[in-house]
């Protein structure tokens, strides 16, 4: 409580802009591991499909 | 010389005839003056002061109009392919290209700027620098635009996008043709401003055929 | 290791698992320790405790430019050296450094209204962040409008290299048309002589961010360098079923 009491009559904006940045960059890391995620799957299911015949 | 010459002539041939779009340019630009009262309401002395920005912002619009057609159409019949197997530099054919575009659609907005001005309310004396800076600057709008319009001949639908490519970049153009114009108003001396202008011109007019070019050897094939 | 094994996807790929957790970590450490020391810091003179967003801001701003630096230098790699990872690292420099862009200004905006009083000022280095961010646009909407990732990186090469060329001459521009505008008693923050109680942390917190960028960066690149795998199989397998 003492920590955002401290951060003086614009803590919202503050908070708010470190609120933004966390978001965004969870976003990204989040975007980019899905990706990954989902680029490997397509390749592993290519690539088992393409030794069948 | 002759054959960039024979560029030049062939391009301002196909702008003007008919289905060329070299006249579109000037009933946009027409079109984006009259419609600016009808937003602000007919304040005079506001439209006065606000209008050479209104003019310098529509030219830069219109001059971003045909952009596309520069090496599309010669894209799609072939003509590029002959282009690039000429034995005169890529570069001066961008440029050559360039200049015809800039002859079609450039120049007659600059020529009607001064009619368009006084439509705005601005003073006749302010007309003909309104015109000057249109006269310096439009050609380093399009030349800038020659890189968008190689960028986008092979692409089926390059023309909005060329608009949203050039357009970051001709902000220097449009804040120091608006500068030197309002320098002209406030003392008549419009020096320091307008040389910056025409020196950034003159550096799109170097860089872009540059950059055109190499866009025209890299990205199709 | 010379620069050209690196186009070896194997090796790419080992050596990105590799470093992709090791700067992860060190961005989480890094990150961690100076905002940590930022918020116990004494608040400013001026700012108060606004300044506690410059830990963010001025890194962002930081990573913006060079990400776009490094953009062109992959532009250069594109065009000039013909790396084949080249345009792999200029597509996802654009892709990351958009976002820190988009970061710098929004966090720029929110200290902008308890110290300007308003979220935007047409400020000469907000301003040309923004038309910076523009350019990120630019290039990320001509990387989406081919189909084919080699020509796509080559076009976005030429505009890279000509929106870098252009950054310079788009500042001055910026400033001087600031100078007309406007007086210069609007408030500026980021003065040169900064209390060694805040340097640090924002140095070190950049030092954080500065890694972030090289995690994202270099996961960003991978997932490229899989995606093209997966057409040029796509690719093959449709050939096959035409075969």
């Amino acid at each position: 409580m003492n920590f955002f009491a401290n951060l003086g009559p614009h803590a919202n904006f503050i908070l708010a802009a470190y609120g933004v940045t966390a978001l965004t960059l969870g976003a990204l890391i989040v975007w980019v591991s899905l990706d990954y995620r989902a680029q490997r799957k397509i390749i592993r299911d290519l690539e088992s499909r393409k030794s069948k015949p | 010389m002759n054959a960039l010459s024979a560029i030049v002539i062939r391009d301002l041939r196909v702008a003007l005839r008919a289905g060329g779009g070299a006249g579109i340019g000037v009933i946009f630009f027409l079109t984006l003056v009259v419609i600016v009262p009808f937003a602000v309401g007919p304040d005079m002395p506001l439209l006065t002061r606000i209008g050479p920005a209104i003019l310098w912002i529509g030219a830069l619009l219109a001059s971003l109009l045909g952009l596309g057609r520069i090496f599309s159409s010669d894209h799609e019949d072939g003509s590029l392919d002959q282009l690039l197997l000429c034995s005169v530099p890529l570069e001066l054919i961008a440029a050559a290209k360039g200049l015809a575009h800039w002859l079609a659609t450039g120049l007659p907005l600059v020529i009607v700027t001064p009619l368009l001005g006084l439509m705005l309310g601005v003073e006749p004396t302010v007309l003909g620098t309104v015109a000057l800076t249109l006269l310096a600057g439009t050609p380093g709008v399009t030349f800038l635009g020659l890189v968008a319009a190689a960028l986008s001949a092979a692409m089926p639908r390059g023309g909005l996008l060329s608009a949203v490519l050039v357009l970051p970049m001709s902000i220097p153009l449009l804040i120091f043709g608006v500068v030197s114009t309002h320098a002209a108003i406030a003392d008549g001396a419009m020096a320091a401003p307008f040389r910056f202008l025409i020196a950034i011109s003159l550096f799109f007019l170097v860089l872009g055929p540059v950059a055109a070019a190499a866009a025209l050897r890299h990205v199709r094939d | 290791m010379p620069l050209i094994d690196l186009a070896n996807p194997h090796r790419f790929q080992r050596l990105a698992a590799v470093l992709i957790p090791l700067f992860g970590a060190l961005a989480a450490a890094l990150i961690g320790i100076g905002l940590v020391m930022g918020f116990r810091a004494p608040p400013d003179y001026q700012q108060g405790e606004m300044v506690k967003v410059m830990y963010i801001h001025v890194p962002f701003a930081w990573l913006s430019l060079a990400a776009y630096t490094l953009m062109a230098i992959a532009a250069l790699g594109t065009i000039v050296w013909r790396h084949p990872l080249a345009d792999v690292a200029g597509k996802a420099a654009a892709q990351v450094g958009a976002a820190f862009c988009f970061l710098c200004l929004v966090t720029g905006s929110l200290w902008g209204r308890p110290t300007w009083g308003t979220y935007w000022v047409w400020d000469p280095r907000l301003t040309s962040v923004l038309v910076l961010f523009l350019l990120y646009l630019g290039v990320l909407s001509l990387w989406r409008a081919f189909d084919d990732p080699n020509r796509a990186g080559r076009a976005a090469a030429i505009l890279a290299l000509v929106g870098f060329i252009n950054v310079p001459i788009v500042k001055f521009s910026v400033d001087w048309w600031n100078s007309i505008h406007q007086p210069a008693s609007v408030s500026r923050f980021g003065t040169p002589t900064i209390d060694p109680s805040m340097l640090y942390p924002l140095l070190i917190s950049a030092a954080g961010f500065f890694a972030l960028f090289a995690a994202l960066h270099l996961a960003a690149m991978r997932n490229e360098l899989l995606r093209r795998r997966a057409r040029t199989l796509r690719i093959l397998k449709a050939a096959e079923v035409e075969a």
